[in-house]
């Protein structure tokens, strides 16, 4: 019988506890090429290095953040179908039905607060690897690394939420103004790009909350560093797709 | 952690247990789903064969099927089938079942993603299921749920509620294998066993990978679509209606929307689901023939880069199934010339399994004939690929038979015969016995001869011009009824193809209990998921090394450390 079969469950939960690589700190440090050993933790090809847990779920946000951006690809092919698409009137001319919407002018302040949190989140996320404040919370000498990263993630929760907010005011400047979701194709469109990119955001700024729980919540380092990293990567990747659907909905009305 | 899994920690809590993060757990999860899907979609099929083959019959406890029903049962059979047993069983199944043991890693790189995976899944065949509940009934609008049909509730009984239930169940399912492609990605690039490198992946697990990936790019299409959909039953848009559109006696288009738009998108994710569905089966069609043949698979190399291959042009075919649509021709020929492209590299692969097969000693056990089956069903099926592609034949063939019997051999039947062929193999990793022999080769005989009688007669009512989703070919001025008597032999075929899977059932429930106890490495393999101890290894081995015509020892497993290269 292979030893792989078993009936009762394994219990994962406890092999879990043991990273598995065997107990270096979590810092970037490059091979020096002497006076370190050979081990080459980091580098190493199938490398159970201190590393690896963060390389894993690296690969895993990024990878799910390219299916992501795939969703956003076939709202923009939509939008720019439903642009074309229109239907010939009663003398054979083609009729078009999208009528270009005016942008609320807020936007492009929002815009500026979401790449203004890009930059804070990425402090935060520096903070994190910085590695005299990672060797000491390593040697269990406090929470500088934390410490430090917290202020930069609550500022950019601050930000997210302005941005979302702005988002609203938005919106309701729209509905003020006479244009609904279903008023017209291109209100379609930018309450359907700026809805489903908020709801991206709002489960950014979530992420972000959590992250600042994890920061004192989570007893091991490095995955006060995974938390973190992800979310900041998630956080600009938003950021990003939401500078080219801003310039969507701004120049290809 | 041998020692963890074989002396048993202490017994975790009941919710643990239902909760658990196990590959190997939820892989036997996911086939049991798949069972549970299958059995259903399989009747509802076989409900469809006697209507056709007795138009009017009255049903117990119901009365005579009307067009709408049948139509509800075409849509309920096919997302059941394409979702929860073509992409659930072979890509979630059998990759929790052996992909980590198959790469020498100790677990999947995301486990509570992966089991979060699962939940979702499970619960979008709950969602679906639950339409069946509703009064008004299932959706009518077939798996491909075209617009305008899916668009307007009034389009038909099932399109209220009915067709809520497809969309938040698609939706989920969509949301769920996201999240287990990510899992299985992270785990093939992260996860290896020191010495494992790309070149030394088992078939089957490239075949996983480049799934994962069509599935991380093509199903958030889908959700896309499915969003836009939503919009447009709900929030009042108008992105697939088109203007005047005109549906049960009132005028429902309010805007320019076009249907054309839904059918890119959705073609965009079907045309990668395809190969989502029938990738896996290849993989391990190569690893069963090269096993059973003791031979080497003739061309590794070429094998997996034509996996890739075919997963990468599975992306831009997806304007075949649109010829006769509307869309531009120039585009139609196109699609029409990038599908014959991926007839190259599945052609390639044709050519390696039977170049493995050729004179190679030929066992004949089950999973070895399901993957001959396979072999045979895949073939017979992806003749017709190359006819269905030429968009002047396809403006004939086009919604007809002809296309049903084309993807019901190549997609349904192949893939089916894979799925059993994985578990006969793979029976020992779940349970530790053997399936039954003699009762699998009835099984096997008894389908294959079916599923040819059942689904061959098709292409010929295909080309006698009969349409895809009539609930019936005679009546007071149809000019089918002269196939009426080729209806009733196909149904009685797939009443025999049905029963057949009873022999299927059994043999699973007996075998679990009763069958042989399998020992270490029933078939001589060489693939890691069979080594008897779970210890790390360092493979220093391709995956295929099989000495066909040696003595006694006529392989060497990837876990054999004796004279490795490192």
């Amino acid at each position: 019988m292979p030893a792989t079969f078993t009936r009762s469950v394994v219990d994962t939960e406890r092999e879990r506890k043991d990273p598995g690589f065997g107990g270096r700190p979590p810092v970037d440090r490059r091979p020096t090429g002497g006076g370190g050993g050979d081990e080459n933790w980091d580098h190493h090809r199938n490398g159970r290095g201190p590393r690896a847990l963060l390389t894993r779920y690296r690969m895993g946000i990024f990878s799910a953040l390219a299916g992501d951006l795939m969703f956003f690809m076939a709202l923009v092919t939509a939008f720019f179908f439903r642009q074309s698409s229109g239907h010939f009137d009663g003398r054979g001319a083609y009729m078009l039905d999208w009528h270009p919407l005016a942008i609320p002018p807020i936007l492009y302040l929002n815009t500026a607060i979401l790449i203004l949190s890009s930059v804070t989140m990425e402090m935060a996320r520096r903070q994190l690897f910085h590695e005299v404040d990672v060797m000491e919370e390593w040697l269990g000498m406090g929470r500088p690394a934390a410490r430090r990263a917290a202020p930069w993630l609550g500022a950019t929760v601050a930000l997210g939420v302005a941005f979302l907010v702005g988002q609203w005011m938005a919106w309701k400047d729209l509905a003020s103004q006479g244009f609904f979701f279903a008023s017209n194709p291109s209100s379609h469109f930018f309450y359907l790009i700026t809805g489903a990119h908020g709801a991206h955001l709002v489960l950014g700024v979530l992420a972000l909350v959590a992250a600042l729980a994890a920061l004192s919540l989570l007893h091991r380092l490095e995955l006060r560093q995974i938390f973190v990293d992800c979310t900041a990567w998630y956080w600009h990747s938003m950021g990003i797709f939401w500078v080219f659907l801003f310039g969507l909905l701004v120049f290809f009305q | 952690m041998n020692d963890l899994r074989a002396g048993g920690p202490a017994r975790p809590t009941l919710l643990k247990r239902i909760f658990t993060t196990d590959d190997r757990t939820l892989g036997i999860r996911y086939l049991l789903l798949s069972l549970v899907a299958v059995f259903v979609g399989t009747l509802l099929s076989l409900a469809m064969r006697v209507q056709l083959a007795s138009p009017g019959i009255r049903w117990p406890l119901h009365g005579p099927m009307l067009p709408e029903e049948y139509l509800s049962l075409v849509t309920m059979h096919g997302t059941l089938m394409v979702f929860f047993v073509l992409t659930t069983a072979p890509q979630s199944g059998f990759a929790n079942l052996v992909l980590p043991q198959q790469i020498g890693a100790r677990r999947m790189a995301l486990p509570w993603l992966n089991a979060l995976g699962f939940w979702i899944v499970a619960l979008a065949l709950l969602v679906l299921l639950s339409a069946f509940l509703l009064p008004a009934g299932g959706p009518i609008a077939g798996w491909t749920s075209y617009p305008p049909y899916s668009a307007v509730a009034s389009a038909g009984p099932g399109q209220g509620g009915g067709m809520d239930c497809w969309l938040v169940s698609i939706g989920l399912f969509c949301l769920g294998s996201w999240f287990s492609a990510v899992n299985v990605l992270v785990t093939v690039l992260t996860e290896r066993a020191r010495g494992m490198t790309l070149g030394r992946m088992p078939l089957t697990v490239w075949s996983w990978f480049v799934s994962a990936i069509l599935i991380l790019l093509a199903f958030t299409v889908l959700f896309a679509a499915l969003v836009l959909l939503f919009c447009d039953r709900h929030l009042g848009t108008a992105f697939f209606v088109p203007q005047g559109d005109w549906i049960s006696g009132q005028v429902v288009g309010h805007g320019d929307g076009s249907p054309l738009l839904w059918l890119h998108l959705f073609w965009f994710f079907g045309h990668p689901e395809v190969y989502i569905a029938i990738l896996p089966g290849m993989g391990l069609v190569s690893s069963l023939i090269a096993n059973f043949s003791r031979r080497p698979v003739v061309g590794y190399r070429m094998m997996a880069a034509a996996t890739v291959l075919i997963g990468l042009l599975g992306f831009v075919v997806w304007g075949h199934h649109m010829f006769v649509s509307g869309m531009n021709p120039y585009a139609g020929t196109a699609f029409g010339l990038t599908t014959m492209a991926i007839a190259v590299p599945s052609t390639a692969e044709v050519l390696s399994w039977i170049g493995t097969l050729w004179g190679g000693g030929l066992r004949r056990a089950t999973p070895m004939l399901f993957a001959l089956g396979f072999l045979s069903l895949f073939i017979a099926g992806g003749v017709t690929g190359p006819i269905l592609a030429l968009p002047a034949l396809d403006q004939y063939l086009h919604n007809t038979f002809f296309v049903v019997a084309h993807f019901h051999l190549i997609m349904a039947m192949a893939g089916a015969f894979s799925i059993f062929a994985g578990i006969y193999y793979w029976f020992p990793l779940m349970t530790g016995r053997l399936m039954s022999e003699r009762l699998g080769r009835w099984h096997f005989w008894l389908s294959l001869i079916a599923a040819y009688v059942t689904f061959f007669p098709m292409h010929l009512e295909g080309l006698a011009g009969r349409p895809r989703h009539y609930a019936q070919v005679t009546g007071s001025t149809s000019s089918l009824a002269s196939l009426l008597p080729m209806e009733r032999g196909v149904t009685w075929a797939a009443l025999v193809l049905g029963a057949a899977q009873l022999l299927f059932l059994f043999n699973l429930v007996w075998s679990a209990r009763r069958g042989r106890a399998a020992g270490d490495n029933p078939w001589q393999a060489t693939t890691l998921e069979w080594q008897p101890v779970h210890a790390p290894v360092t493979v220093g081995r391709g995956p295929y090394e099989y000495h066909s015509g040696s003595s006694e020892e006529d392989f060497t497993p990837q876990w054999d450390a004796a004279s490795q290269q490192e």
